[in-house]
């Protein structure tokens, strides 16, 4: 699909897809940790989160679907496609660990995704840039809640700042990707006015020195061998097992609604 | 969900640790506002039997909500659509916070959190008996919500009138968020009677394993809850769980034929004379089993509910030190 130029609908339709890709899996991922969280309080946040990506997954795959105009709607595009079709980010498919790897990936990604969700208001394709705005009020709060915990992590006791670190040193290799585009980032950047994403990679980059400092946390170093491959759809070994029981069910009955 | 009949089994030596300060006139003034339906508030006098039975029903309640986001937790990673997926997890949400409402209510009558959670996890406080059930597919998200949040509202309505003050008002709340999972739930299963035959076996196989388990949800027969009587004269309790147990067979049986399901009892019948149905007798020594831990998955309820305990402990560690690190720096 990458070696075919995208025109700029497709580019369009690709962006939003990816974009819900990325909701989606996140969510999923957060769903798994129901009933694990440290308290009660955690407990509600994390559910509160992961209802808010999966309603973002909900609007870009109903756009998706209706630029694409071939009758699928947003189960068809969770449920009914391969691995080799999901684009999202490798980091976001990453298997739980502890509440920090929690705290940390999420801090990682919602960094850029917010950045991301801002640059689109400004973009021309009016819809994306309705849905982004609302999305971006969402994602604010996350920032800001789990920038919180990072701090309180960090500068808590002297285990959680090392159990965090190490979170931070296994995930750092991932964040490359966040900025490392393709032809749909290109043609959707020419056609509709969409993100820079040189210039997102300066801002994310300070956002996160600053606030690893608040949380006493080291920078890692600049990432030697950077890991992608979710723009090409190319996965970790995880990743299956995650669509294989997110989509067991659908599948075990095809046709069926629920 | 979900408060059970349980909480009428006052241990004898406890009873006799009875404050000695309670003087007759006391207590027959406590019971006068009580006839008078007026709300006990936390800074109010209560008697000791009082505050203990509410702090034993009310963390019961909580301990049931918490436990209860597991059984239906198990299904949101495989809920077959996106909506469905988002209405569950709002679902698992709420009765995360109806356990926090339930326990701050519990934290008014001078017990900590911290103690209520040692006492579930230790085993010395129970939690509805349903939740000791697993759900094997996902009729049976249908069928909790349905059979499970509807005996839930029978249950609770009532307590919305409760004496105490907290517990009733934290009841009006959680009480309209239970009917929405019911109603959720019932739609479950109403699409799946709808659908193919396999779903349709589904949801009929649920309906056969939630059944009597949630008539379990109403407690001991009257004949066995002797203790109820002190709860009814409190009006913290204003059904008896016989009362309760036959107005939710006549609610759901016509709901169940509706969908075209068949009750797993072959007793089952209606009463012209009476106007209700007649049920079956209830397999109590699996009641008592499931209440004593034997249950198909007590066991795997509380090693989780432990292990989210423990595995938290560092964070809520770094918390506490991040804390009191900048309380002092504040203070400084
Ligand atoms: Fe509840
Ligand atoms: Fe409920």
């Amino acid at each position: 699909m990458n070696r075919i130029k995208p025109d700029a609908q497709l580019a369009l339709r690709l962006y939003v897809q990816r974009l819900g890709d990325n909701a989606l899996i996140t969510g999923q991922r957060m769903i798994e940790r129901v009933a694990g969280e440290p308290e009660l309080e955690a407990e509600l946040a994390n559910a509160n989160f992961a209802l808010d990506y999966l309603g973002q997954a909900r609007m870009y795959y109903s756009y998706a679907a209706e630029l694409e105009g071939a009758g699928r709607n947003e189960d068809d595009f969770a449920y009914a496609r391969n691995d080799r079709e999901f684009q999202n980010f490798l980091l976001v498919e990453q298997p739980n660990g502890h509440f920090g790897d929690a705290v940390v990936r999420q801090v990682l990604f919602d960094s850029f995704y917010l950045l991301q969700l801002e640059a689109l208001l400004e973009c021309s394709d009016q819809r994306l840039a309705e849905i982004a705005a609302r999305a971006a009020k969402e994602i604010r709060y996350h920032l800001q809640h789990v920038s919180k915990w990072l701090i309180r992590l960090g500068d808590g006791t002297s285990e959680s700042n090392a159990r965090v670190s190490e979170s931070l040193a296994r995930y750092w290799r991932f964040a490359g990707e966040f900025f490392a585009g393709d032809e749909v980032d290109d043609k959707f950047r020419a056609a509709f006015n969409g993100p820079d994403l040189s210039a997102l990679a300066v801002t994310w980059q300070s956002n996160i020195d600053a606030l690893l400092a608040v949380a006493t946390l080291t920078v890692p170093a600049d990432i030697e061998h950077p890991v992608s491959g979710g723009r090409a759809g190319l996965h970790s070994e995880h990743f299956g097992f995650l669509l294989a029981e997110m989509q067991h069910l659908t599948r075990s009955y095809p046709g069926a609604t629920w | 969900m979900y408060t059970q009949g349980l909480d009428q089994q006052g241990k004898p030596e406890q009873e006799k640790q009875r404050r000695p300060a309670e003087s007759e006139a006391e207590l027959r003034a406590f019971q006068r506002r009580c006839d008078a339906e007026e709300k006990i508030e936390a800074k109010d006098w209560m008697p000791e039997a009082y505050r203990r039975t509410l702090v034993r029903q009310i963390s019961q309640h909580a301990h049931s909500e918490i436990i209860g986001m597991q059984p239906e937790g198990n299904w949101l990673t495989r809920a077959p659509s996106l909506k469905r997926k988002v209405i569950l997890l709002a679902k698992v949400q709420d009765e995360a916070g109806h356990g926090l409402y339930l326990y701050s209510a519990a934290e008014t009558l001078g017990v900590s959190r911290d103690k209520m959670v040692d006492d579930l996890l230790s085993g010395k406080a129970k939690y509805s008996s349903i939740f000791n059930y697993a759900t094997l597919t996902w009729a049976d998200i249908g069928a909790i919500g349905w059979l499970v949040d509807g005996a839930a509202i029978m249950n609770q309505v009532p307590l919305c009138r409760c004496s105490y003050g907290p517990y009733a008002r934290a009841m009006v709340r959680v009480c309209k968020e239970e009917s929405f999972h019911q109603r959720q739930g019932f739609d479950i299963m109403h699409v799946l009677c709808s659908g193919s035959e396999a779903q349709k076996a589904m949801a009929q196989d649920a309906l056969n394993r939630w059944w009597w388990p949630s008539l379990m949800m109403f407690g001991p027969s009257d004949k066995d809850s002797e203790h109820s009587a002190q709860s009814m004269a409190w009006k913290i309790k204003r059904f008896s769980n016989d009362e309760l147990r036959q107005k939710f067979v006549d609610a759901t049986v016509p709901q169940a034929e509706f969908l075209g399901l068949r009750v797993p009892d072959d007793d089952l019948h209606f009463n012209e004379a009476t106007g209700h149905y007649e049920f079956g007798d209830i397999d109590w020594q699996e009641f008592y089993d499931v209440l004593a831990g034997n249950g198909p998955c007590n066991r795997e309820r509380l090693a989780k509910r432990q292990k989210a305990h423990d595995d938290g402990a560092w964070v809520r560690e770094a918390a506490r030190a991040y804390a009191a690190k900048h309380a002092v720096q504040e203070a400084a």
